[in-house]
């Protein structure tokens, strides 16, 4: 409060140029932790590409004989109980998470931001019953909604991301709403009904840009939390089937061999960890960088 | 005058961002004597508010810094002494008390205001919780707040802008400092408040014989207190001089820019305001030469080849000037030291005090 | 002036109230209401500027937008071009909305950030109901920008690219693309810098010159609107106490809260200001929730009287286009 004026004038400075450079600048500055992060999911997503080119094996290739196998030069995380590839598996685990991440992210923030907009532009009645359906649609804990939708949508890729999506859509509506809410306020948006702008131009081209940056921001740090309800979904068993290799699939399977063949739910449990603490932290600082005032918000 | 309390020399602070070193602050000189009034005038940006903060050094660090200089108070440089030393904590509040633009951040919302101004009692005049309270009451009192007893338990939210103004003056001056800096203490309130809180301020610091600096970019309001001015552009000091000299015959051309910008009630209004061309400069990697140079009608090729003006003084006086010229400004409508038949109210009428 | 017949005038707002609900518990009860305009009438005739003045929570903002149907007023009659706007739906509206214009405070926040130059203007160009081609929204662009002083190279740049004085340059640009009859200007200069505000003064009344518009001028520095404006109407808790000519303001105010603020008006004469004393109002503006019956200004006032304490004074007219809302003034 001292410094108010100073502050102000401070970022007045800074603001009349920001690039892209100076996104740039901002998010690595923020420690080496950010840049582990961002290699670390980088990584990730290279191998969740290129993963038929990283093993010579295919994830399903059972073979008994060689079943339950420690760590050899053929399989360098040996091998489960239907004797599959650990590795290839782990590898392929990585595909279905970020697709399930990402997919089930983008539907919930394409859907949830539509409905955000009307509900904060249209207000009256339609608003306020979008708005109450999503305080309902919130009071119901994800993971029970999930648990029964799951069946109905298929335990696929797809089903099972239409199904988190569903799930994460009410935090979507209300952020955006929130966001119409105090934009709606803004002189520019009186200034473009003066001029005789429409309402739904006035939607698309004053409040929906200006959301953007906050509905980009929840969806970094809303793929971590689909991947792990994906996981969550899968070790319960009503998530993706097996033999499809989830992590979350692998490590309830390994979860009987814990004792003796630790390796087996270890290795996808850690690469869980991995994405999702670096998921977190790249999306932390994606935030610090596109809206700083969102800290502590999100 | 009494004497010298408060002397400031080629003070700089700059803040470092991304793009380079901004010199909000760039080599500022100025003294205030005991139970003086002097006034800091500038548009925003140009430094007026920064330098008050390196007096005290809270100056926002990162990014600001305070680069060099001396600021020396009752004899003692103050920039020796780290931002957080117990000496310089002393300074602050007790010292040099300052009091900010906008009241409702100045004050702590969760507290009531009784509660703040104990505090603050308490830490400069150590006396116990009891005795503190009496005196907040009676700090509230001496700023025309009315049922103070009612008002020590209000929280600051529950009082009007005028009002918080007010119990930060209380603040202010019951720290008993040797100098009160108000950083704008009137814009963000009403024309008519203005003007009460303004002379409450005034008449209590003559009162208690105390210094103080007003910093404002409202000309109109140093007119009527203010003993000196100093005018602040792009981070540097180019006119100085005592309040009838600034107002009446303004040498630097900014300074006329500035008076000549302002519309006047007294006068005709068919007649167009002289504005000042253009925008104050960016402070990165500045002109050498003259700041000012760029939105200067009276430029001359002086001003195109040589370096920055230092300060200097006019004839014998105590007018300074930062300007390669010598121009004998003329403002429009003022009056020459005679009254207008005053109107059919006393706004021109019987002389003040 | 004298007491002349004018023409007819292009606005007129007759006993004009805003109300705003307060609202508490579960089903959003009214339980109060905020009376931030309550009864106000004035003409604005074509080609005049006429200024509107008074302290913050006064009502002046909220009348300027209920006079261009920004705001849908409460009650009463906003007749423009022998027409009551008031009350028309925003289809209705259509063929005055673009003819009357609000230019705003804040230069910051009139503008989409995320908007280039050229965008917030085409935008305001290509809304007229004369289709045109790229290349004459091009040109007008080009020409309003011109028109308000900037540099049409500027087109590409985005608000935060620019200052405070050509923020405020390129919304007055925005509302002439328009081409309005009548410009709502909302406090326009007061976040500027003083050298900027007197830029922006000049620019309107070249404007005006140029153009013809008339203005509604609103705001707190009454310095300003006198310089700008033909006539002032001042305004204390949402009702207009005097109405005058602005050459005779600084003379013949009547009213005790006009002659205040003319005192409390911070001058940068040295002479004048050291010499002549100031009334200083006691107390604060009261609340528009709970307004003093009788007079609004009774608490404030040093000449009330009982009659002060229980009847509102309307206003009068006492002569010269001046009238004054206050009991102990004689016609």
């Amino acid at each position: 409060m001292v410094h108010d004026a100073a502050v102000a004038k401070h970022n007045r400075l800074s603001k009349r140029h920001s690039g892209l450079r100076e996104k740039c600048h901002t998010f690595f500055k923020r420690g080496i932790l950010t840049k582990i992060s961002s290699a670390l999911v980088i990584i990730f997503i290279l191998i969740a590409i290129f993963c038929p080119y990283l093993t010579p094996y295919t994830p399903y290739e059972q073979s008994l004989r060689n079943k339950l196998k420690p760590w050899s030069k053929e399989h360098w995380l040996g091998t489960d109980n239907l004797g599959r590839d650990v590795l290839t598996r782990v590898l392929y685990g990585a595909r279905i998470s970020i697709v399930t991440g990402v997919l089930s992210s983008l539907w919930a923030a394409v859907v949830g931001a539509a409905l955000g907009l009307t509900a904060g532009y249209s207000r009256g009645f339609l608003g306020s019953f979008l708005m109450r359906l999503t305080d309902a649609h919130l009071s119901i804990p994800p993971l029970i909604l999930v648990m029964v939708l799951a069946p109905i949508f298929g335990r696929t890729i797809l089903g099972i991301s239409i199904v988190i999506g569903i799930s994460a859509i009410p935090s979507y509506v209300r952020m955006v709403y929130g966001q119409v809410l105090s934009l709606r306020e803004n002189d520019y948006v009186t200034a473009a009904s003066v001029i005789g702008q429409s309402n739904f131009k006035i939607l698309l081209k004053h409040l929906l840009p200006n959301c953007i940056p906050v509905v980009i921001v929840m969806f970094t740090s809303n793929v971590s939390t689909a991947i792990t309800i994906e996981a969550n979904l899968a070790y319960i068993g009503i998530g993706i089937r097996p033999p499809t290799p989830a992590w979350g699939v692998m490590i309830s399977e390994g979860y009987n061999y814990l004792v003796s063949y630790p390796h087996l739910a270890i290795a996808p449990g850690i690469m869980l960890m991995l994405l999702i603490i670096s998921l977190n932290v790249v999306g932390d600082g994606i935030r610090d960088v596109i809206d700083p005032r969102l800290r502590g918000k999100l | 005058m009494g004497e010298r309390i408060l002397e400031v020399r080629n003070l700089c602070t700059s803040f470092f961002t991304h793009e380079g070193e901004v010199k909000a602050v760039n080599d500022v000189s100025f003294h205030i004597d005991e139970q003086e009034i002097v006034a800091f005038v500038g548009e925003s940006g140009c430094g007026k508010t920064v330098t008050q903060l390196s007096l005290l050094q809270i100056v926002p660090a990162p990014p600001g810094k305070i680069t060099g200089g001396e600021v020396f108070f009752k004899g003692r440089d103050l920039l020796q002494h780290k931002p957080n030393s117990p000496e310089m904590r002393s300074v602050r509040g007790a010292g040099i008390a300052m009091i900010f633009q906008e009241p409702m951040t100045s004050l702590n919302p969760v507290f009531t205001v009784g509660h703040q101004l104990t505090d603050i009692i308490m830490l400069h005049r150590k006396v116990g919780h009891k005795e503190a309270w009496e005196m907040g009451i009676e700090a509230l009192r001496s700023v025309e707040i009315p049922e103070p007893e009612v008002r020590m338990r209000n929280y600051p939210f529950e009082l009007s802008g005028g009002m918080r103004q007010r119990v930060m003056i209380a603040m202010a001056v019951y720290c008993n400092p040797d100098i009160i800096i108000a950083d704008e203490p009137t814009t963000a309130l009403d024309v008519t408040t203005q003007a009460q809180v303004l002379e409450l301020l005034v008449s209590l610091v003559k009162q208690h014989r105390k210094s103080l600096i007003i910093v404002t970019h409202n000309l109109g309001v140093v007119t009527r207190y203010v003993d000196r001015i100093y005018v602040m552009y792009a981070g540097r000091i180019i006119e100085s001089g005592s309040t009838e000299e600034i107002m009446t015959k303004p040498r630097h051309p900014y300074t006329i820019g500035l008076l000549n910008s302002v519309p006047k009630i007294e006068k005709e209004r068919s007649e167009k305001l002289i504005p000042i061309k253009g925008a104050p400069p960016w402070l990165i990697d500045m002109d050498p030469r003259c700041t000012f140079l760029p939105r200067c009608s009276y430029a001359c090729e002086v001003c195109e080849t040589k370096e920055f003006p230092k300060l200097r003084r006019l004839g014998e006086s105590d007018h300074f000037i930062a300007c390669h010229r010598d121009i004998a400004g003329s403002i429009t409508g003022s009056t020459t030291g005679r009254l207008d038949s005053a109107g059919r109210h006393d706004l021109g009428g019987e002389a003040h005090g | 002036m004298a007491e002349t017949v004018r023409e007819n005038p292009l606005l007129k707002v007759e006993q004009l109230k805003m109300y705003f609900p307060l609202t508490k518990g579960l089903l959003s009860k009214t339980y109060s209401w905020v009376k931030a305009v309550d009864g106000i009438s004035f003409e604005i005739y074509p080609n005049e500027t006429f200024g509107l003045v008074g302290e913050s929570g006064c009502g002046k903002s909220t009348t300027g937008k209920c006079a261009i149907r920004v705001l849908q007023p409460t009650e009463g009659r906003v007749v423009y071009k022998g027409r009551d706007i008031a009350g028309l739906s925003k289809s209705m509206l259509k063929p005055y909305r673009r003819e009357l214009q609000l230019i705003f405070q804040d230069p910051y926040g009139s503008l989409n950030p995320r908007q280039s130059v050229f965008s917030i203007l085409k935008e305001a160009v290509v809304l007229d109901r004369e289709r045109h081609t790229a290349v004459e929204a091009n040109e007008r662009v080009d020409e309003l920008l011109t028109l308000v002083g900037l540099d049409p190279d500027m087109k590409s740049r985005y608000p935060h690219e620019m200052s405070g004085g050509q923020r405020q340059r390129l919304g007055i640009a925005r509302a002439l693309a328009c081409n309005p009859k009548l410009v709502v200007c909302d406090e326009p200069v007061s976040a500027l810098d003083v050298s900027i505000q007197a830029q922006i003064v000049n620019l309107f009344r070249e404007l005006q010159a140029k153009l013809g518009l008339t203005y509604l001028f609103i705001a707190h520095d009454l310095a300003v609107v006198r310089h700008m404006a033909d006539r002032i109407a001042i305004m204390y808790l949402g009702k207009i106490v005097e109405v005058i000519d602005s050459d005779h303001i600084f003379r013949e105010a009547l009213h005790p809260y006009t002659v205040a603020l003319l005192s409390a008006l911070p001058t940068t004469d040295y002479y004048q200001e050291r010499k002549r004393s100031r009334i200083i109002l006691e107390g604060e503006v009261p609340s528009p929730v709970n307004k003093p019956a009788g007079c609004a200004f009774h608490p404030r006032c040093k000449y009330a009287t009982e009659t002060c304490r229980q009847v509102s004074p309307g206003l009068r007219n006492v002569g010269r286009n001046h009238c004054v809302a206050c009991h102990n003034v004689a016609v």
